[in-house]
């Protein structure tokens, strides 16, 4: 299953020209505001019609303006989520869902509407109206009510951005299950690293219009210089991990990754889950030496493969720690002192409080990896 | 209250005459009125601003004018009016059905004014989304727009349904004043008026229009009450 874009397209002084493709799970598409990328997504969905181009979708070619195709956004079934919501107001939660489901041809009918409500938890709200659901209840209503088109790629414009950090806290697990538990493939607009962190597979950064960087989440959220500015702070080293063991007397769980053991907050999820977590670049200290009377927990042995000019007075190392790159934000008084340089042995050292909702999330179940 | 009651067969027929022809009017005038709000709240094209002329044109001529200009179109000699008569047999001069054309022509502004509102203010994304959901244009329409136009709609129709009512100078010019066929509530009272001691039946029938007019307010109210409630947009 891949996606395939490549178009240009003229708006005012905007100009958009991307080329990118996608066989991931969840493909963000990540950038700024005004980078492009609801463009682009409406463009996918079929609500905005590219000057030049065309989009694929496992195969299926869905616009190419030098044949003349555009299939119209009713026949692409492709599921959207808005930021939105856009629940019908005339209708009750129950009547949303079913929407889609008449106009799917019943033999490519895949969505069950019980799983769906179960999936989603919104079983208590069938009979409610959309006036009466909370931010984070209709939002989780859209995504039901586009999961039961049975669409062949599901595209989420923003879900969370309209939404408080409890709301969105109480929504990222059931995207979690949605990109583990389903065959959908997903492809997400968002302007944060929290998000795409956590959910993506695969990123697609975009930047006035041009993509500049694409490629496996790991890597792409490597390049700390291609953050949106306002978000650079949150930038950091993305790890796939495994819960080792639970330590109950202090409240914390261990997990293991290439790097070592990093313990972080009791998590409530069982030994062995996968964990995707996100060591902010801000979080992690640099010793030359194993340091010792130190309350940090995870210190992690590697060798700095990257230094690069950070904003301001500060420097971005990244260290390599037996295979796994961690970066850390430091300022460049501590690099002269310590004399950084590429090749040194140090160590990493990151705070177990610094790890919060925000930074793990569940991880890539292992059957769906291959 | 047996005193107003007490009418005579004439003034009965009156009453259902109007009843009657308001009813028509105002169910004949929906689809056409639906197209061009359409047409007016979401086209793009040359001479719009002439369309809109048009439809507001007997909002601002005198009723005398609308019902002569009727005359001269609708009438047995007119071209429409002579096409309909020999290929459908439809006729409006001086048959009830001319006073439903005459009321359906007057009403015709208010109701379109009303529904176009109502369109303009239909949010373009929820459409956009029940595209997304597999609607083609048409089933958009039927499951969202119109809904949500709804209380526009019953706004719009009962709008209609009261100048309906009330229409006097237009019909009176093209269809006449003949009891049981064309003569409504209003060319009744005026007949009255017209007489010696016609004063309690002018009377009679003044309170009576009063009564279905006042009707007609309420079961709007209600009705936009009740879809109003059923949306309970936020």
């Amino acid at each position: 299953m891949t996606v395939l874009v490549d178009i240009s397209h003229r708006l005012g002084d905007f100009s958009l020209d991307v080329r990118f493709e996608s066989a991931g799970r969840l493909t963000a598409l990540f950038g700024p505001s005004g980078s492009g990328k609801t463009t682009l997504i409406d463009m996918i969905a079929g609500l905005i019609r590219p000057d030049t181009g065309r989009i694929e979708v496992d195969g299926r070619v869905l616009v190419d303006t030098g044949a003349g195709i555009f299939v119209p956004k009713h026949k692409r079934r492709i599921g959207m989520v808005f930021q939105d919501a856009r629940l019908f107001p005339h209708m009750s939660v129950a009547s949303n869902l079913r929407y889609g489901r008449w106009f799917t041809p019943a033999t490519e009918r895949y969505a069950e509407m019980d799983a769906v409500v179960e999936l989603l938890g919104i079983g208590p709200l069938l009979d409610r109206r959309p006036a009466r659901l909370s931010g984070g209840e209709k939002q989780r209503v859209a995504i039901g009510r586009a999961l039961l088109t049975s669409p062949r790629l599901l595209l989420m414009d923003e879900p969370l951005a309209s939404l408080d950090e409890a709301r969105k806290a109480e929504i990222l697990p059931y995207i979690e299950r949605l990109r583990d538990e389903t065959k959908i493939p997903i492809v997400y607009v968002s302007h944060s690293v929290a998000e795409v962190a956590r959910l993506a597979t695969d990123v697609v950064t975009l930047s006035q219009g041009h993509v500049i960087a694409s490629g496996p989440t790991e890597a792409v959220m490597q390049r700390l210089d291609l953050l949106p500015a306002e978000e650079r702070a949150e930038g950091g080293a993305v790890l796939d991990t495994k819960v080792l063991h639970h330590d109950e007397i202090f409240g914390m769980t261990v997990l293991g990754s290439a790097a070592g053991e990093i313990r972080v907050p009791r998590l409530a999820m069982t030994t062995g889950a996968r964990v995707r977590i996100r060591i902010r670049a801000r979080d992690v200290m640099i010793a030359t030496e194993k340091p010792t009377g130190l309350s940090a927990l995870n210190i992690l042995p590697g060798t700095i493969v990257a230094i690069s000019p950070g904003e301001g007075a500060t420097v971005e190392v990244g260290i390599d720690c037996n295979g796994a790159t961690v970066l850390a934000r430091i300022t460049e008084q501590s690099r002269q002192g310590l004399k950084l340089r590429l090749g040194g042995k140090v160590f990493a050292v990151v705070k177990t409080v610094s790890f919060d909702r925000a930074n793990t999330g569940a991880g890539l179940s292992v059957e769906a990896d291959g | 209250m047996n005193w107003l009651l007490d009418l005579t067969p004439d003034e009965w027929n009156a009453v259902r005459l109007s009843i009657k022809v308001a009813t028509v009017a105002m169910l004949a005038s929906l689809p056409p009125g639906i197209l061009i709000a359409l047409l007016l709240a979401r086209g793009q094209f040359w001479g719009k601003t002439l369309v809109n002329g048009l439809v507001h044109l007997p909002l601002i001529l005198p009723p005398v004018v609308t019902g002569y200009l009727l005359l001269l179109t609708f009438g047995k000699r007119g071209p429409a009016g002579a096409f309909l008569a020999e290929h459908f047999g439809i006729v409006f001069s001086f048959r009830w059905t001319g006073a439903a054309l005459a009321c359906g022509v007057m009403g015709f502004p208010l109701m379109v004014r009303a529904i176009r509102l109502s369109i303009e203010a239909v949010d373009r994304k929820m459409e956009a989304a029940a595209g997304t959901l597999g609607a083609n244009p048409y089933w958009v329409f039927a499951t969202i727009t119109l809904p949500l136009i709804l209380p526009g709609l019953i706004a719009g129709a009962i709008l209609a349904f009261a100048k309906a009512m009330g229409e006097f100078g237009a019909t009176i010019t093209f269809v006449s004043n003949i009891p049981n066929e064309t003569q409504t509530l209003p060319s009744a009272i005026y007949t009255f008026t017209q007489v010696p001691g016609g004063d309690e039946g002018a009377l009679r029938l003044t309170l009576i229009s009063i009564v279905i007019s006042m009707a007609a307010l309420v079961a709007s109210e209600v009705l936009a009450r009740r879809v109003g409630r059923r949306m309970d947009i936020e």
